[in-house]
Parts: structure tokens; sequence; C-alpha cells
């Protein structure tokens, strides 16, 4: 058979097999590769406007306290996170209203507003935060953070933007 | 230039003469039942290749074994691909095996000089069976929790060293966290390697006697 055009029936099993075997590796490879980078393609945490409580019931000056819980899904656990925070109106305007999270910037612990001592005060090491969110005493290195991006509904709600991670 | 490559690399590692020795060996005249041997060992990898992939998923505690499976029907793209070739593959591997033996045994082809090869052969499917009742339990359902019961205490019924068995079977007396751990250590990591090396010799020992040939009328 050597010199002729024709296929050998031996050359013929090895072309078939080596097709054949191709296949099925791609056929299980290619789905394969793509099971394994499968969670890296998924999108990051779901942002969300999150409702905190009527407009009308955040008196000025008081500070209007909320908390929330967000739930996280990886794979097959559930994680779910609690955060908290002071609604601040400080005039009548819609638009001056100051949204804190109430989340101490030295170790995390959470800070409660005290009318008495007039400032946030965190139980963990006794630092003192202004009704601006501003350090009065303590250790923490800066102001509360503020949930920056905030609006009113039409049916008078406070939500804020909440941005995962 | 491939073909000097080609010739430099078969001068250090050997392809043709291992090429002539394991794929192009003179064959009797056989029938497709002489091909049940190479398609369990097909199986084998693809339920190898296919487990590995699983466990990237898979977690083996009673807290999250039930819900890394359904993560991996539902929320893996391919995962119910990957886990149905290894659910039904192992299936088939038991029957392909089981037949492989069928057709040993009544073309004879364990006979003189095969018997070790025969008697690997016997380790083979037990191991194959230890595959399947080990990965059974892994799913961690009402099925495989009751399945588990039942076969180790079918195990407990051996007179004398039947209640240490269940024991060690179980780690413990009850079906526990510690079970699925082991049923998973064994079915990944023990019996793999005993049937990886019992194949290496059962594969030797076939290319070393050669195929044995149909019996004919004669025989």
């Amino acid at each position: 058979m050597s010199g002729s055009n024709e296929l050998s029936r031996r050359d013929f099993i090895k072309v078939t097999t080596g097709i054949v075997g191709g296949l099925i590796g791609a056929v299980i490879g290619l789905p394969a590769v793509y099971y394994l980078i499968d969670p890296a393609l998924r999108e990051g945490g779901k942002d969300a406007w999150i409702p905190i409580g009527k407009f009308d019931d955040m008196q000025i000056g008081v500070p209007y306290p909320f908390s929330f819980t967000r739930v996280q899904v990886n794979g097959w656990e559930r994680t779910a996170s609690s955060f908290g925070g002071y609604a601040v109106r400080k005039s009548d305007s819609p638009d001056d209203l100051l949204v804190l999270n109430s989340r101490c910037t030295h170790l995390a612990c959470t800070v409660n507003w005290s009318a008495e001592a007039d400032g946030f005060l965190c139980p963990c090491h006794d630092a003192k935060f202004d009704i601006a969110g501003e350090v009065v005493d303590g250790p923490p290195p800066r102001a509360l953070d503020v949930y920056e991006e905030h609006r009113i509904t039409e049916d008078g709600i406070v939500e804020i933007f909440f941005k995962e991670g | 230039m491939w073909k000097n490559i080609y010739l430099w690399l078969d001068e250090r590692l050997g392809f043709d003469s291992l090429y002539a020795n394991l794929l192009d060996r003179p064959e009797p005249k056989t029938t497709w039942w002489n091909t049940l041997g190479s398609a369990s060992m097909f199986l084998f990898i693809l339920q190898g290749l296919t487990g590995i992939f699983l466990t990237v998923y898979y977690t083996p505690s009673p807290d999250h074994a039930y819900d890394s499976i359904q993560y991996i029907m539902e929320g893996v793209a391919f995962g119910w691909l990957i886990r149905g070739i290894h659910h039904w593959g192992a299936t088939l591997m038991v029957i392909l095996v089981f037949i492989h033996m069928l057709r040993v045994f009544f073309t004879a082809s364990f006979k003189f000089p095969r018997e070790l090869t025969w008697l690997i052969g016997i380790g083979l499917f037990l191991a194959t069976l230890g595959m399947g009742f080990t990965g059974y339990l892994l799913p961690w359902n009402q099925k495989a929790y009751w399945a588990t019961t039942v076969g180790t205490q079918i195990a407990g019924t051996v007179p004398f060293l039947g209640e240490f068995t269940l024991k060690v079977l179980r780690g413990g007396p009850e079906l526990s966290a510690l079970t699925l751990q082991r049923f998973f250590a064994a079915h990944i990591w023990i019996i793999p390697a005993v049937l990886a090396a019992l194949m290496g010799l059962h594969l030797y020992l076939i290319i070393k006697h050669g195929e044995s040939h149909s019996p004919t009328k004669e025989d």
C-alpha cells in the first residue's frame, strides 16, 4: 500500500480514533473550563436602594437611627451582615440631610447617639463624634463615614444607595 | 524541522518503542467483547477527571454537602453536565467491569499464564464496587444516608469482627460527619490509588502475555 494515495485500514482507524477522541475531549473539556472559571465571571455584589425610614419621622436636630441587613450568597454559603446609621436633618430643607454610618472609624464598633453628651459615643474606646460626624474626642482617625447617595421617594421614604463590598 | 525535534525526543524518550509495545501489539482475532477492558479504563479516566472537577465545589461536611451539590447542579455553568457524567459513568463502569469479567470467564481467558491477571481483576472489580459504595454517600441526601446506614449494617452482621468493622466504616457507632469525611477520603484518595496501582499491574500483565485468543472447538 505504501506509495498509493489510498488510506490504509490502519491509518483510517488512527485518524478516526483521533477525531472521535478529539470530539470527546472538546465536548467535556470546553464545558469543564467554563465550569472552573464560572465564579470569576459572575458580577459582584448587587447594589441596591435601601429604605431607612419616613422623612417626616426625622426631626430636625435629632439623629434618626436605622439599621438593615444584607445577605451575601457565595455558592452554598450565606453570610448576613448588619449595617446601621443615623439620618440627621439640619434644617427644613429636604436637601439638608446627612446620613451617617454608625460604624466607628477606629475599630468598627457601633456608635450610639447620646442626647446628654450631645454626640455619638463609641462604647469601645470612649470615642466621641459630634452630630455632623466629626471626631470630637478619642482615637478615631477620621470622621464617621457618610452614605453620600440618598434620595427621598414620592411616598416620603428616605432611601440610601448601598454598594456591596 | 519537526522531524528532527521528534527524532531528538524519540532518541531520549523512546516514543516509537513505547508505541510498538503498548498500542501496536499483535492481537488474535477477537470480537467487540474484548474491548470492554479498555472501555472500563476509559471510564476510570473519565470518572477521575470529572471527579477532580467536582471537588472544586463539593464540600464533604454534613452542613454543606447537600447544598454544595445543589449549587453544582444549578449554580455553576455545566455543573449538571460534569456531575451527570460522573453519576451515570459510575453506574456504567460497574456494569462494564462486570461484563468484562463475564467475558473473561466465558472465554476462559483466566487460565495459565493469566491467573494473576484474573486475581488482580477481582481486586479491580471489588475496588470499583467500593468506589460506588463510598461515592453513593457523598450527596448526603436521604437515599445516600439510609443506603449507607443499611450497607454498613450489613458489614456489622459479620460474626466476631462485624461490630468492629461497622465502627471502622462509620468512624464510630453512628453515621456522622466522620463517616462522610472518611467515605470522601476513601472515594477520592484511597480507593483510586488502589485502583490505579492494580490497573498498572493488570495492564502490564496484559501487555506481557498478550490477549488470549477466543477458544475454538478443539479447546
